[in-house]
């Protein structure tokens, strides 16, 4: 059984590597191959044919397209990314305290929003139809309707605003204290929490009650159990596996959060970055940060199904 | 004994037929009438606006709700209620073309893939899958780099999106029913595949199906407004939702109307959308997948 | 009144999909006295379950007690909050699942699940828990009883967890146990050794039992009185001998007459003149899983099956659970393209699969699948249904099809009135019987009917087994009859085929079933169906040895 357990991962890690290969000759292609002379935007619109032609040249743009995915993937795999487009530095040195910051604004959103989500959506399954239930449920509802952004300046406007607590919008350049620290991820986390726990409360919730629907739970209605030990003794162990797939998948959406959250509040994050980059249409930026994101989205994915195969009874 | 990763795979909905009794309950109706509200609105808003969209009609910029301008005026001092009304054209028009789009490619593809199976499911799969890896917005950031942003692009990068989920949903669907016996039946009577899509497997899916279309609508709304609210959506001089709230992002501080209708009008398309969903009358399972 | 339980006037409903409230218990009343066993028989919509899970105050979700009172000890089940009821269940009524495989929690052991009871209720400290589940799997003569409970469900067989079920059930000594179909997913060999367990312990400890079934002859052997429902009301009740020999009502007296099937007479087959085989199966190989390095796939579900059928003769093959036979039909029918050997229909060979087939071949080739609830598209019309064939293989369009879609429906026995209807909102005999116009509607000369009546109730299968043989007469078709129910094989086929593990063991005529000459499997299999004798089961002597080689309990 071990042995099969093993093989199932290993497939789904080849899965992830051949994924990865897709995705990021995606990423190239759409950039690298979509219409625009890259090198005739770098110089702008006064350069002369034969200046445009000599950066070609040395940009090795004329070389064919697949060479030039090559020599890009091997340069991801070995730490060279290249340089910027836009002001000639290495994209390493670009990119490297930036990524810490949005590392840490995941990592201090995950350790809110995963307990908040599990507590939620456990408890709002175990109490299925109840108002503490149907609240819940319209609530996460009305979050997972709207977007990152609005969840953003609500947030502005009820705790800056209204309240008067925090700063509308934060600069994280000169953190010098722990209460500045805290004041410049509050608005961020805070936002970034709503996004990605109303997905996880959602998905928990359904999973329990999954497996509140089956003849096992039933059976155990029938044996005398109360509610709370039906939920934890016999549908909890067995949602397990859905349960952490959920947070696994849900902890995805922060991806697509964090472009948002980090544009509006001014983060000095790999997002920012990459929205910037975007502006200023510097291509080996773009494409560096978005094989960052896919990587962080399809470790998570990959995880989640990990998850999933190790928690099957069954496989044990 | 072969174990495949548990998906969240979709059951089949019981015949879609409409019986006596078949109703929207309260909710659904509610979500029905908002919905239906927009769809309206983006069709006859040049005939209603009070004003030009745009036309600055106030001096007073970011102004307060008054009886002249019901909704205040933006950062130029533009109405808002036109700006809204009209932005409705924008908000709903791309998101229904593109998910219309989206979902009849998805959808075509997946059953095809379920009914003939072997390699060409694999590889369809397989392709589809890595494609679903790439986060949607980081994908619209990345073509929009590349080519710029115009409605044709707008339209066919956010079809491209939800190819992929579409496509996983329908072909989890679609191969439920394949392994019914009465889809083998008719393949040993000797019937092709595009019978057995479309009269054997279609109607039977057709119910979540939609549902899972009104799903993607509600992200593909989601997704355009994000775009236009990073400044790589609808361009002006035109401005759907998500972009005027961007432009109008400055009055934030001070909670200004012009910041707050444009959201207020994307959580009653988006919400009315998810609730009607939730709360069709066929009993179709919920699921929560980008 | 010394009875355990009484039923008084006990009326549940239920609320329909359309949002409608319909009864579907109407006024139940009966008494189950202290040690005794009551059996509820009725077909599937009785509200057989219903009835007896209102006994531990239960209703699956939809329903509700509308009316009436279950007393059980002296409590009123309906009256109770589900406080109240929670300290009953476990410790006064007990339940046993009729699917144990599922009702069993796939993620824990089970002994933490059989003991389950005692900690939810205190009633014993968990190590004399386990020694009194240990001798409750002794009693029910469970292999290893010391260490069966240390493995998780899914490394037990189905028969030993319909038994670790009933121990679950019985470790709070409960006064009223009830069983809801616990052995109608096992196979008859199996089903044997478990409805002695279950009569052995139930005897030995006095407890009261309600018994659950739609199986008149399983009944037989473990109630001591009948309670015959129909549509949610008591058709007649009495004792085991009283409804077996003296039944009162026509209904009762339907269920048993469906036990006595009429054999097709010899004349009847002797009609045929014309004897060149029609289907003939040559070391047929067959199975599923990637292709191993010898050209065969990885488990082979049919390992070399030969058999023939002549022109207006019928064969039946008969074997439990997992022996292949519907792999024989799925080869034959070219649904699974076959590994090894041949198949001869009508003179020419067919090829392994059916894309490769003629349109003439597939038309006089059909095959009946089991269950009509997925054979139909849930989509169609009963016309569209039969309409396809006739327009796909013979052109009709049109009036003539129209005219067609009537004589079918004739044909079946159904009124022309269904043909706008959808097959979902048809009875289950009904739906079977559209099932089989479909196939008729190519003009086949071979049915393969793949059990065709097993998710039917018995009086229902019955009628269905007699429209066969009308057909027949008819139309001068023949069936390849597949079927684990020796009673329905030996009613329809001219000969029968005993498979076991992918192998053909035997076969005979149904004149000869029975006989001492039979092949040791086929005594086996054939001894162990259940008669309506009330004697049978303590009276059955099998041979250990044969049982050991050939059971998998």
């Amino acid at each position: 059984m071990k042995k099969q357990v093993l093989s199932l991962i290993g497939g789904r890690l080849a899965i992830a590597l051949i994924t990865l290969l897709i995705v990021s000759s995606a990423v190239f292609f759409a950039t690298a191959l979509l219409p625009g002379d890259t090198a005739a935007i770098l110089l702008g619109q006064a350069a002369t044919p034969e200046a445009v032609a000599g950066l070609r040249k040395a940009m090795h743009l004329d070389d064919p397209a697949l060479l030039r995915y090559g020599r890009w993937l091997i340069g991801l795999f070995t730490g060279d990314f290249g340089a910027s487009y836009a002001n000639g530095r290495p994209i390493l040195d670009l990119i490297g305290g930036r990524f810490i910051n949005t590392l840490k604004l995941a990592g201090v959103t995950t350790l809110f929003a995963v307990p908040l989500a599990l507590f939620l959506g456990i408890t709002s399954a175990m109490l299925r139809g109840t108002l503490y239930d149907r609240v819940v449920t319209l609530c996460t509802i009305g979050l997972i309707s709207i977007p990152e952004f609005m969840v953003a300046t609500t947030a502005v406007l009820v705790f800056s605003v209204t309240l008067g607590w925090l700063p509308a919008l934060a600069y994280a350049n000169d953190v010098k204290s722990f209460g500045e620290l805290l004041r410049v991820f509050a608005m961020p986390v805070i936002t970034l929490t709503f996004v990605v726990s109303a997905q996880m409360i959602r998905m928990t919730r359904a999973a329990v009650v999954e497996t509140l629907n089956t003849p096992y739970a039933e059976m155990a209605l029938l044996k005398g159990a109360s509610r709370p030990r039906i939920v934890l003794r016999h549908a909890l162990p067995n949602a397990l596996g859905p349960i952490a797939n959920a947070m696994a998948l849900s902890l995805s959406y922060l991806l697509g959060g964090v472009i948002i959250v980090e544009t509006i509040f001014n983060y000095p994050g790999v997002a920012k970055l990459m929205v910037d980059a975007v502006a200023t249409r510097d291509l080996p930026l773009i494409q560096t940060c978005a094989m960052i994101f896919c990587l962080g989205f399809l470790i998570l994915t990959t995880l989640a199904d990990i998850v999933a195969i190790l928690a099957n009874p069954r496989l044990r | 004994m072969t174990h495949s990763v548990p998906e969240s795979v979709p059951r089949p909905a019981a015949a879609p037929r409409r019986k006596p009794g078949y109703r929207f309950n309260l909710v659904g109706i509610i979500g029905l009438s908002v919905l239906l509200f927009w769809a309206v609105i983006a069709v006859i808003a040049p005939w209603v606006i009070p004003y030009p969209v745009g036309e600055i009609v106030d001096y007073d910029a970011l102004g307060p709700m008054t009886a002249k301008f019901w909704l205040g005026t933006d950062y130029l001092g533009r109405d808002i209620l036109s700006r809204v009304l009209m932005g409705a054209r924008y908000t709903v028009g791309i998101s229904l073309a593109s998910v219309t789009l989206a979902c009849s490619l998805g959808v075509t593809l997946g059953m095809i893939a379920a009914v003939s199976g072997g390699w060409l499911d694999t590889l369809l799969s397989r392709f589809l899958d890595a494609m679903n890896s790439i986060p949607s917005k980081l994908f619209g950031l990345v073509v929009v780099a590349a080519v710029g942003s115009s409605l044709p692009v707008l339209v066919l990068t956010m079809a491209v999106i939800y190819v992929p989920g579409s496509f996983r949903f329908a072909r989890a669907l679609a191969v439920n029913i394949n392994t019914m016996d009465f889809v083998t039946a008719a393949r040993i009577r000797g019937e092709r595949t595009p019978y057995l899509i479309l009269s054997e497997i279609l109607p039977n899916i057709l119910g979540p199906v939609l549902a899972d279309l009104g799903l993607r609508f509600v992200f593909t709304v989601l997704l355009l407004s994000g775009l236009s609210f990073l400044g790589l959506g609808v361009q002006p001089p035109y401005a759907d939702w998500g972009a005027m709230v961007r432009e109008n992002i400055g009055g934030l501080a001070f909670g200004a109307p012009a910041v707050i209708f444009p959201c207020v009008a994307i959580a009653t398309l988006t919400i009315s959308v998810n609730l009607l969903i939730d709360n069709l009358p066929q009993k179709i399972r919920d699921r929560s997948d980008a | 009144m010394s009875q355990l339980v009484e039923i008084r006037d006990l009326k549940v409903s239920a609320k329909t999909d359309a949002g409608r409230t319909v009864e579907i218990i109407k006024g139940v009343s009966f008494d189950i006295a202290p040690g005794e066993i009551v059996a509820l028989i009725g077909e599937s919509g009785s509200g057989k379950t219903t009835i007896a899970l209102t006994l531990m105050g239960h209703c699956r979700p939809g329903c509700r007690i509308s009316g009436g009172s279950v007393r059980v000890d002296g409590q009123d089940m309906v009256t109770l909050t589900e406080r109240e009821r929670a300290e009953v269940r476990g410790t006064k009524v007990a339940y046993v699942p009729q699917s144990a495989a599922a009702a069993f929690n796939p993620s824990a052991t089970i002994m933490d699940q059989v003991i389950e009871v005692t900690r939810i209720h205190g009633l014993m400290p968990p190590e004399q828990a386990r020694t009194l589940a240990v001798e409750l799997f002794r009693a029910l003569s469970l292999p290893n009883p010391d260490s069966i409970g240390e493995r998780y469900p899914h490394q037990v067989s189905g028969g030993q967890l319909q038994r670790l079920s009933a121990a679950m059930a019985l470790i709070g000594s409960p006064k009223v146990v009830i069983f809801d179909e616990p052995t109608t997913a096992l196979d008859v060999t199996t089903q044997i050794e478990v409805l002695r367990a279950f009569k052995a312990v139930m005897r030995k400890g006095g407890i009261a039992g309600v018994y659950v079934s739609h199986d008149l002859a399983v009944v037989a052997q473990i109630a001591d009185r009948i309670v015959v429902l129909r549509g949610g009301e008591v058709q007649e009740s009495g004792s085991t001998d009283q409804i077996l020999h003296r039944a009162g009502h026509p209904y009762t007296r339907q269920l048993l007459a469906a036990f006595e099937p009429v054999p097709r007479s010899p004349e009847e087959a002797a009609r045929v003149t014309d004897l060149r085989p029609l289907l003939e199966v040559d070391k047929l190989v067959a199975g599923y899983g990637p292709i191993q390095a010898d050209g065969l796939p990885l488990v082979r579900a049919l390992k070399s099956v030969s058999l023939s059928v002549q022109r207006g003769r019928n064969l039946g093959i008969i074997g439990e659970s997992g022996c292949g036979k519907s792999t024989l039909a799925r080869a034959i029918a070219g649904i699974l393209p076959r590994r090894g050997g041949n198949i001869i229909f009508d003179g020419r060979e067919l090829s392994p699969d059916a894309r490769q087939r003629s349109r003439e071949e597939l038309r006089t080739l059909q095959i009946v699948f089991q269950s009509a609830d997925t054979a139909l598209n849930p989509a169609k019309s009963v016309e569209d249904l039969l309409g396809r064939p006739l327009t796909f293989y013979h052109g009709l369009k049109g009036k003539a099809r129209d005219q067609r879609v009537d004589q079918l429906l004739d044909m079946v026995h159904l009124p022309k009135t269904v043909r706008h209807r959808r097959a979902t909102e048809l009875s289950g005999g009904q739906k079977q019987r559209v099932n089989f116009a479909r196939a008729l509607a190519a003009d086949p000369k071979l049915i393969l009917c793949d059990e065709i009546t097993s998710a039917l109730d018995t009086v229902v299968a019955a009628a269905i087994i007699e429209l066969l043989k009308e057909l027949q007469r008819e139309l001068g078709l023949s069936y390849l009859f597949i079927s684990h129910d020796l009673s329905v094989v030996e009613a329809i086929c001219d000969e029968i085929l005993v498979m076991y593990a992918g192998e053909k063991i035997e076969q005979l005529t149904p004149a000869t079933v029975g006989s001492p000459d039979n092949h040791p499997y086929s005594r086996l299999l054939f001894s162990s169906t259940p008669k309506l004798d009330p004697t049978w089961l303590d009276s059955l002597e099998q041979d250990p040895e044969l049982v050991r080689a050939y059971c998998r309990r």
